[in-house]
């Protein structure tokens, strides 16, 4: 079986993702612990978060705010809310209860409009505390075969939105995009540090099968344990072909839950929907209805900076006014990489928009770090310099890497690097050397064989050791060939 | 009993005014409690755990405290007993149950930080049925209390540790919880008296929780003003309980001589039904009490109340079932191992609770399954509200209400325990009080062959004041006989 098939031809996935984001409050949800990854097991506990006899939650109001600006920022009404007791029994569940929202969330509907313009709805967003961390001690790892199983709680109490999106995704490389974009909204809001190698945030998804054309959903199963973008992909496209596998074969999809193996690269059945925990859910007596007031939500959604698909839509305003096609890639990896406002502000300083917009998306996306601190009025002349042809291409990317390197004005790196600009009759004069030593070639070219143009190009910037602008030069072959 | 030496100890505000003045010795009213306790406890078995060497730490530094020219506080030097289900750090809890046997919590309830605070000294953690889940203290895994008034007879539950404890003059103030009736119906069976207040005005955050909704720690003691000073001290907003009440009430101590003048005071008419003749005896002539006092009485039925009962017992399981989950073998007390950890949790569980609890939380885990919980926990939900609504209606008419405390006397060790259901209708009308999160006292009044019969007086949420009030009327009306502390009897003496 192959899990690398690009499509499904007749056939057509439905994918919805409950994407867990940890919040990063100082504090955990229920009590004063520290919310910090990485420290001492079971250092980070207190008899709150322990679950110890006695003791009784009290709700983090930051928390609160993160959640809040979750839902504005997915654009979901923000409504009153309650929690509820999910019941259920796991040794890294100090309470043998997860205190959650079930049918009152605080954040109901909203959407996430990807990169390529498509729209994934949101079901709701609501906050929920996380468990502890087992882990398995011998037997290779695996539960069953482990000889004893240690509990860190540093991790229990941590403050999660559990993002629940509608069954809108239809194939391995929109849920991977559409978590792309979540993450990014939630980097945006502050409520989250976006790190999914920490376990900031844990994806299950609900994958289905439907023939092509159909519109009612097939029988999902619920794939847990996807801690990449990688997997997400992987485990969607295997989970996609193991169930149409079954349908064509005439057989039926069995309604589970199912546990994605990375290293097998498949999916394994955990429990059955008859194994299913009944979770017993009621409302939770040791806490009180929230109510975010209008004041509240009004604040946040004040204090919100735009959100990154506003960002695209107002970099692609910028690039778009001559009617060429948008590069939504190079939108989308500038505005991922907050280096929209340096191009914002090149272009303020009078920078060509494409032109910045594709060296922000290629080469100062190398080093995003040193491009968020770059001048951006340093950059906008490094752009119109290359777009004068001053410098060339390749001159021009390589003062952007000394600029990022160390900083500086781009004419005096230019300088330092021997850049200086061809005069217009250093470059004929080249140009006229270079025709000279390849004359069978001059005459292809002069014959309408348009392939021979770059050899020629190319002998003209070696000729000048790249100081020559390639647009200049192929205007002055064109002239010279009538 | 002639030739006895027994004497009546002190109440909790003249032995802490007494300590206060330095009049008396912490020390040594702390030593005369555990020499109290030393002679009878091994007939009553009020304590879990008596905190002898604690205590007289705890006195002696009361004491440097005033020798300082200092003040302890308004319970200085006062011995209290807690029930054991209130943390105490460093002290054993067991919420009477095998499962916690030997658990050591590693901080205090607010509550006990807060008498502390006060100058009270503790003695000890007092029995109590298995998670408060009882009406006899029977249900403790470390076998029942006795009844000081008869040691054949049952103290009454869950807080039989305390209620005796106090009767047997041991301690002249205890801390008890009450979730359906826990604290009244022992007060009334052991002749003293019992408050379960507004809930949400005592912190609950310490409290080895029962059914979290319903569960409200309150003040033992033999007489209101102590009881209203204990009340007084441990009331009050904390922080780390959410449904704690950010109010700052009025203190008790200062309405007690108010009177009942003009009050209209409900008599309710459903509850004296079933009750035993003179347990609605006691009630009328308390009812004459205030009266006589310028209260205007009148007979009320309230007949939603009645419903309480089977609501009750929907709710407290559910909530138990999810709040006893966590004694699963894996983080502290009791661990009976397996083969995987299903099977020690499954084993540990067996083991560690006994057959009540095991009840109440099949029953709650039945009533919150997927298909029964609309049916009944939905359902119970919605009788709790009728209950509230009967009592607000009530309200707009009165401003007290006041019954019977429990339907009978205490009654003897064993009569129950094979029949769950007429144990249970042993909380028929304290249950009403704890669904609408009102409050409510029992206040000894009568007598009734040899055992005393208390009068529950109720009020509307943080309608404390008026109901001390009522009390402290219904004290000085009361047969002085019916009142603890008494001598101990001992077992097999007949009166």
């Amino acid at each position: 079986m192959t899990t690398d098939r690009p499509g499904h031809p007749g056939w057509e996935v439905v994918v919805g993702l409950e994407v867990h984001c940890e919040l990063s409050t100082e504090t955990k949800l229920f009590c004063s612990c520290p919310n910090a990854f990485g420290a001492e097991p079971n250092t980070n506990v207190c008899p709150v978060c322990l679950g110890l006899p006695g003791s009784l939650p009290v709700l983090n109001a930051r928390a609160v705010e993160f959640a809040v600006r979750i839902g504005v920022a997915l654009g979901s009404r923000v409504e009153a809310s309650i929690f509820h007791r999910k019941n259920y029994f796991y040794p890294d569940m100090p309470k043998d209860y997860q205190i959650s929202q079930y049918d009152e969330p605080i954040n109901v509907g909203g959407c996430v409009e990807l990169a390529d313009g498509s729209r994934i709805g949101i079901v709701r967003a609501h906050i929920e505390e996380d468990t502890g961390k087992t882990t398995h001690v011998g037997g290779g790892g695996r539960i069953h075969d482990a000889d004893y199983a240690l509990v860190d709680y540093n991790r229990a109490g941590v403050p999660l939105v559990e993002i629940v999106s509608a069954p809108d995704i239809r194939s391995a490389d929109q849920a991977r995009s559409y978590v792309n974009e979540l993450r990014a909204i939630l980097i945006a809001t502050g409520a989250s540090d976006g790190r999914m190698e920490e376990g900031s945030l844990r994806i299950d998804a609900n994958i289905s099968v439907r023939p092509a054309g159909s519109d009612e959903y097939g029988t999902r199963c619920e794939v847990k344990n996807l801690n990449s973008l990688r997997s997400l992909g992987r485990a969607v496209d295997y989970e996609a072909v193991r169930q149409i596998e079954v349908l064509a074969a005439g057989g039926t999809v069995v309604q589970e839950t199912r546990h994605w193996n990375e290293e097998e690269g498949r999916t394994s059945s955990l429990r059955s929907k008859e194994e299913a925990f009944d979770y017993r859910y009621f409302a939770e007596p040791d806490l009180v209805p929230l109510a975010p007031s209008e004041a509240e939500i009004d604040a946040v959604t004040a204090d919100l900076g735009p959100l990154p698909a506003a960002r695209r839509h107002r970099l692609g305003e910028l690039v778009g006014t001559d009617g060429s096609p948008i590069p939504v890639d190079q939108l989308a990896t500038v505005v991922g990489l907050g280096l929209d406002d340096l191009v914002l502000g090149a272009v303020g300083h009078g920078a060509d928009p494409r032109l910045a917009l594709a060296r922000a998306a290629n080469e100062a996306a190398n080093r995003p770090a040193e491009a968020r601190s770059l001048d951006p009025v340093a950059f906008a002349e490094l752009i119109t310099l290359e777009a004068a042809g001053q410098l060339s291409a390749t001159q021009s990317k390589a003062v952007l890497a000394a600029m990022l390197e160390g900083g500086g004005e781009p004419r005096q790196i230019a300088a330092r690097l021997g850049f200086e600009a061809l005069g217009d009759a250093e470059l004929e004069a080249a140009i006229d050397a270079a025709l000279a030593a390849h004359p069978a070639e001059w005459a292809r070219f002069k014959g309408g064989d348009a392939k021979v143009a770059q050899f020629l190009l190319g002998e003209v910037m070696r000729a000048t050791r790249g100081r020559a602008n390639g647009k200049v030069v192929a205007a002055s072959l064109e002239a010279r060939r009538s | 009993m002639s030739g006895s030496t027994w004497e009546r100890p002190l109440d909790a505000v003249r032995t802490a005014r007494a300590v206060r003045s330095g009049e008396m010795r912490a020390r040594d009213v702390v030593s005369a409690a555990l020499a109290r306790i030393a002679a009878h406890e091994g007939a009553l078995h009020c304590f879990n755990t008596v905190t002898t060497d604690d205590a007289v730490a705890a006195a002696e530094r009361i004491d440097a405290v005033v020798a300082a020219g200092k003040d302890p506080g308004p319970l200085a030097g006062v011995p209290i007993a807690l029930k054991d289900n209130l943390c105490t750090r460093g002290i054993v809890t067991t919420a009477g149950s095998r499962i916690l046997e030997g658990w050591v919590p590693p901080y205090d309830a607010t509550v006990v930080r807060s008498v502390a605070a006060a100058g009270a000294v503790v003695v000890g953690k007092t029995n109590l049925d298995e998670f408060a889940m009882g009406s006899s203290t029977e249900n403790s895994a470390f076998g029942p209390t006795h009844n000081p008034w008869d040691p054949n007879r049952v103290p009454g539950g869950s807080s039989g540790g305390s209620a005796a404890a106090v009767a047997a003059g041991f301690v002249p103030i205890a801390l008890g919880s009450d979730t359906g009736g826990s604290i009244r119906q022992p007060a009334s069976l052991c002749g003293v008296v019992g408050v379960k207040p507004t809930y949400g005005l005592v912190s609950r955050y310490g409290l080895i929780a029962f059914a979290s909704s319903l569960d409200q720690i309150g003040p033992f003691a033999v007489t209101v003003a102590d009881a209203a000073t204990l009340l007084d001290v441990v009331a009050g907003h904390d922080p780390a309980d959410s449904t704690s009440l950010d109010v700052r009430p009025e203190p008790l101590t200062k309405l007690l001589d108010e009177g009942v003048e003009g009050l209209r005071v409900g008599v309710i008419s459903d509850f004296l039904v079933d009750a035993s003749p003179s347990v609605a005896a006691a009630v009328h002539d308390a009812a004459e009490a205030l009266a006589g006092a310028g209260a205007i009485v009148e007979e009320v039925a309230v007949p939603s109340l009645m419903l309480g009962l089977s609501a009750y017992y929907l709710v407290a399981p559910a909530e138990a079932s999810s709040n006893l989950a966590r004694y699963d073998g894996v983080r502290y007390g009791l661990r009976v191992d397996g083969p995987d950890v299903e099977q020690m949790n499954a084993r540990t569980r067996s083991a560690g609770f006994g057959p009540e609890v095991k009840r109440r939380i099949m029953l709650g885990t039945y009533v919150l399954s997927a298909g029964y919980y609309d049916a009944y926990y939905g359902q119970a939900q919605r009788v709790r509200t009728l209950v509230a609504r009967g009592f607000a209606e009530a309200y707009t008419r009165f401003d007290v209400l006041v019954g019977p405390t429990s339907p009978t006397v205490a009654f003897e060790i064993g009569a129950k325990t094979q029949d769950p259901l007429a144990m249970y209708l042993s909380d028929l009308y304290t249950i009403p009080t704890n669904l609408a999160g009102h409050p409510a006292l029992s206040v000894p009044f009568a007598l009734s062959e040899g055992l005393p019969v208390g009068v529950q007086v109720l009020a509307p949420s943080l309608g404390e004041g008026r109901m001390f009030r009522v009390a402290a009327v219904l004290e000085r009306g009361a047969d002085p006989a019916a009142r603890g502390p008494i001598e101990p009897r001992l077992a097999g003496v007949p009166r």
